[in-house]
């Protein structure tokens, strides 16, 4: 296939469309405000609906009735939308519905700033809402990944009847690059995508033939809702398989990078160049932040890595958390941080990890 | 090898659309790794504009480094937040109908063009974006002149009445780079 | 003999619905389940269900149904409609979820003329968390938010959505009736009949408030109940016709 030169956003929009998404809710916010746009006149051209919600709250409410009928649905925002979102998210998450979420994140908290950050990680990957539950979070660093795990998102959630995030940024949202989109699924395998969904999906069951569909996130018997979370917990568990990273150099590498995303690609460029001046330097870029790639810190030789840097654009850090957890003390962890819309420069990663050489 | 442009003025003066057709251009005529980053005010209208241009062989990493090869500078405020980011010997390239301001540093190569003055004397203010695109293209030859015009066209399908016009600017900017280029 | 009554079948004879005494939910679901099997509609309805009292009937309707965010009924109808147009679907939502939580998603569902069926149970109160005050709770009637009773100058005044969604231009059809006694009920279930005909005929947002009683959270008995209705609610919230565009179109 050819490469077309489209912006993350857009390119994230037609992924949707490409990998069978026939629903689109959202509301306005920037800076992911192309992806509605495109959306408004991408989804009549295949059959699908686009609603422009009256706010978040709404467009992921939305979705969870869509979703419900088994049409492959999304939505997306950007870091204070996502946080209204996280009350739909829940439901989804509780009721076992798949469906796709995009935050393209900006500064915050608050409402921030419009410029790209990285600081809702925790929330993506720990608590999105209230209840415990989990999503796949897929984080893409060029808009070629971007198309990539937004189609395969949709899988995913279908897979899992569970709801699946795109954790992308301002910088990805809105960068244009050469990408090469997916063949679109036809009409005759998206249809049948829904109809593999009828069983559980609330289309209105024929009473006289098939069992009615009851689509709930609570149960009034607890035993019941316990049950309920003790298989959604097992589902959770079996991501573990599903983990994927970018490494890097980690054969020789004293000193390992940890980043995703937008920071993951800007320190790929920065190990790039210090490899040039003879350091021997490696990166850890996890592509999956939920489930996170524990298993490429534990390939790690920790007599030989003398530290890893955790470089994302939040302040505090975030991911820490996670690659403190991959680590297990067996080596000291520093950090290279940006947040509130600032963007990190290769530079100050390079001369962050020569220090840890000093 | 990686080539990093910057690009800076005010909204309205048709940066965003000076470097996304540039990097089309290069998505359209060559295998290379190329990447369009915006950055805006939060205004709709008057506010900053930049974008960031990156054509690589290699993958790109930072889709806006933090040192420039190239500077295009269309108003003074951009000259005096962004001139540092050029590496010593990069090209900076102002509109000096509007950037008035002395050049404080003498390790870079600058390309004068009056493009405000230009778009006026050709009738149309708008098109000051696309003769310093001509500028730029015919003072570095970074894609070949006869590929930004195939984007030009193509973007202009639907307003071909245009198409003269924007050809009198593309050419106009050109002679001037490729003149001052001869000039180094 | 000739049976002239069956319970209908669209309510799960196995299940106890969990409703107080003298509650009305009991007496809208026989009828909307009686409205199903005449409009014969059982192969392809769905319902929404508000957070609150109303919830309880999710075990006790035979029927596909999924319990939604607290006053989000109409954004989630909203997305089943679209997505899936063959479906009849239909939101059942209190006032505390409807008219408070969910005016946003309400109105716009409205204004946007959504083809679903609303039924919007109005009782001037929270049921489920115990008797707080409502959008609908009536000027000096007492709850357990409201000690004192409903203070206008603190918690101005009841909200009339019937009235409120006839600002709009595209609902089609908005009625406010009763349960309270033989011949209101009878014009319910000809009113909830009429809302869910309209979304088979493609009309558009359809919305039946009845205005019913809470003997638990009024602190009344359920005769006591039926009178402070008479008296108290329908003054403050009249019944009858308050859109109907098929008058207009006829």
């Amino acid at each position: 296939m050819a490469r077309v030169f489209m912006k993350g956003c857009e390119a994230i929009a037609e992924a949707a469309v490409r990998s069978g998404c026939r629903f689109f809710a959202g509301y306005p916010i920037t800076p992911q405000n192309e992806i509605p746009e495109y959306m408004s006149r991408r989804m009549p051209e295949v059959g699908g609906v686009f609603v422009q919600g009256e706010s978040e709250v709404a467009s992921i409410n939305m979705i969870f009735g869509a979703a419900q009928t088994g049409t492959r649905a999304m939505t997306s925002s950007s870091s204070c939308g996502i946080s209204l979102m996280s009350e739909g998210l829940s439901f989804l998450a509780g009721a076992r519905v798949p469906m796709v979420v995009v935050n393209v994140q900006r500064g915050g908290p608050g409402i921030g700033a419009i410029q790209p950050a990285q600081q809702d990680y925790l929330q993506a990957t720990k608590a999105s809402g209230n209840g415990g539950f989990q999503m796949m979070v897929l984080a893409p660093s060029t808009v070629q990944e971007a198309v990539d795990m937004t189609f395969a998102a949709f899988d995913y959630a279908q897979r899992d009847r569970n709801p699946v995030m795109v954790l992308a940024d301002g910088v990805i949202g809105t960068i244009m690059e050469p990408v090469t989109l997916p063949e679109a699924r036809s009409s005759e395998q998206v249809a049948e995508l829904k109809a593999s969904c009828r069983s559980w999906a609330l289309v209105g069951h024929d009473l006289s033939c098939e069992p009615r569909a009851l689509v709930d996130s609570g149960d009034w018997d607890t035993k019941g809702m316990e049950q309920k979370n003790i298989e959604a917990s097992a589902l959770y568990e079996s991501w573990k398989k599903d983990a994927q990273a970018e490494e890097l150099f980690l054969d020789d590498a004293e000193v390992v990078v940890a980043a995703y995303g937008i920071s993951g690609r800007i320190a790929r460029s920065a190990v790039s160049l210090l490899r040039q001046e003879g350091l021997k330097v490696g990166l850890i870029r996890p592509k999956t932040v939920n489930p996170f790639p524990f298993e490429s810190f534990d390939k790690l030789d920790y007599h030989r890595v003398k530290a890893i840097l955790d470089v994302e654009m939040s302040i505090p850090a975030q991911m820490l958390y996670d690659v403190r957890m991959a680590v297990r003390g067996r080596c000291g962890i520093s950090t290279c941080l940006h947040s509130g819309g600032e963007i990190l420069g290769r530079h100050e990663i390079m001369d962050s990890v020569r220090g840890l050489f000093k | 090898m990686e080539r990093n442009l910057m690009a800076a003025g005010f909204g309205g003066q048709g940066i965003m659309t000076m470097g996304k057709l540039l990097a089309e251009s290069v998505c359209r005529s060559t295998d290379k790794n190329v990447t369009f980053f915006p950055s805006y005010g939060a205004e709709q209208r008057g506010g900053t504009a930049n974008c960031y241009v990156v054509i690589s062989d290699e993958e790109v990493g930072a889709p806006l480094g933090d040192r420039m090869d190239d500077l295009i500078v269309m108003n003074d405020p951009s000259l005096h937040k962004f001139l540092y980011k050029l590496v010593p010997g990069g090209t900076l390239f102002i509109n000096n109908s509007i950037v008035r301001s002395e050049i404080s540093r003498t390790d870079v190569r600058v390309v004068k063009a009056p493009v405000t003055e230009m778009a006026l004397e050709l009738g149309n203010a708008k098109v000051l974006n696309v003769i310093m695109l001509g500028v730029y293209i015919g003072y570095t030859q970074i894609v070949p002149e006869n590929v930004i015009w195939d984007t030009i066209e193509h973007k202009l399908a639907n307003k071909t009445s245009l198409l003269p016009l924007n050809r009198k600017a593309f050419e106009a900017g050109l002679t001037l780079g490729r003149q001052q280029r001869g000039a180094v | 003999m000739e049976k002239i009554y069956t319970r209908t079948k669209m309510l799960n004879n196995d299940v106890v619905s969990g409703f107080c005494p003298g509650c009305m939910h009991s007496t809208l679901f026989k009828l909307i389940g009686e409205v199903i099997e005449e409009l014969q509609i059982e192969n392809k309805v769905a319902l929404v269900l508000g957070v609150g009292c109303c919830g309880l009937a999710k075990g006790y309707v035979t029927y596909d149904n999924t319990t939604c965010g607290h006053g989000r009924a109409c954004a989630t109808a909203t997305g089943v409609k679209r997505a899936n147009p063959e479906t009849i679907v239909f939101t059942y939502q209190g006032d505390g979820d409807l008219a408070s939580i969910g005016l946003a998603e309400t109105m716009s569902a409205a204004n946007r003329g959504e083809n679903i069926t609303v039924v919007f149970v109005n009782n001037g109160i929270y049921g489920m968390t115990g008797g707080q005050m409502a959008p609908t709770t009536l000027v000096g009637m007492k709850a357990s938010t409201a000690p004192r009773g409903r203070d206008p100058k603190e918690h101005g005044y009841p909200m009339h959505m019937c009235e409120i969604l006839n600002q709009l231009t595209a609902p089609y059809y908005l009625e406010r009736t009763s349960c309270n006694n033989p011949a209101n009920v009878v014009k319910t279930k000809n009113a909830i009949k009429k809302a869910f005909q309209n979304q088979i005929d493609g009309k558009g947002f359809s919305m039946v408030e009845v205005v019913t009683s809470c003997p638990t959270n009024w602190g009344l008995d359920p005769l006591k109940s039926l009178d402070f209705l008479e008296e108290k609610m329908l003054k403050e919230f009249p019944l009858g016709v308050i859109r109907d565009k098929s008058r207009e179109e006829n």
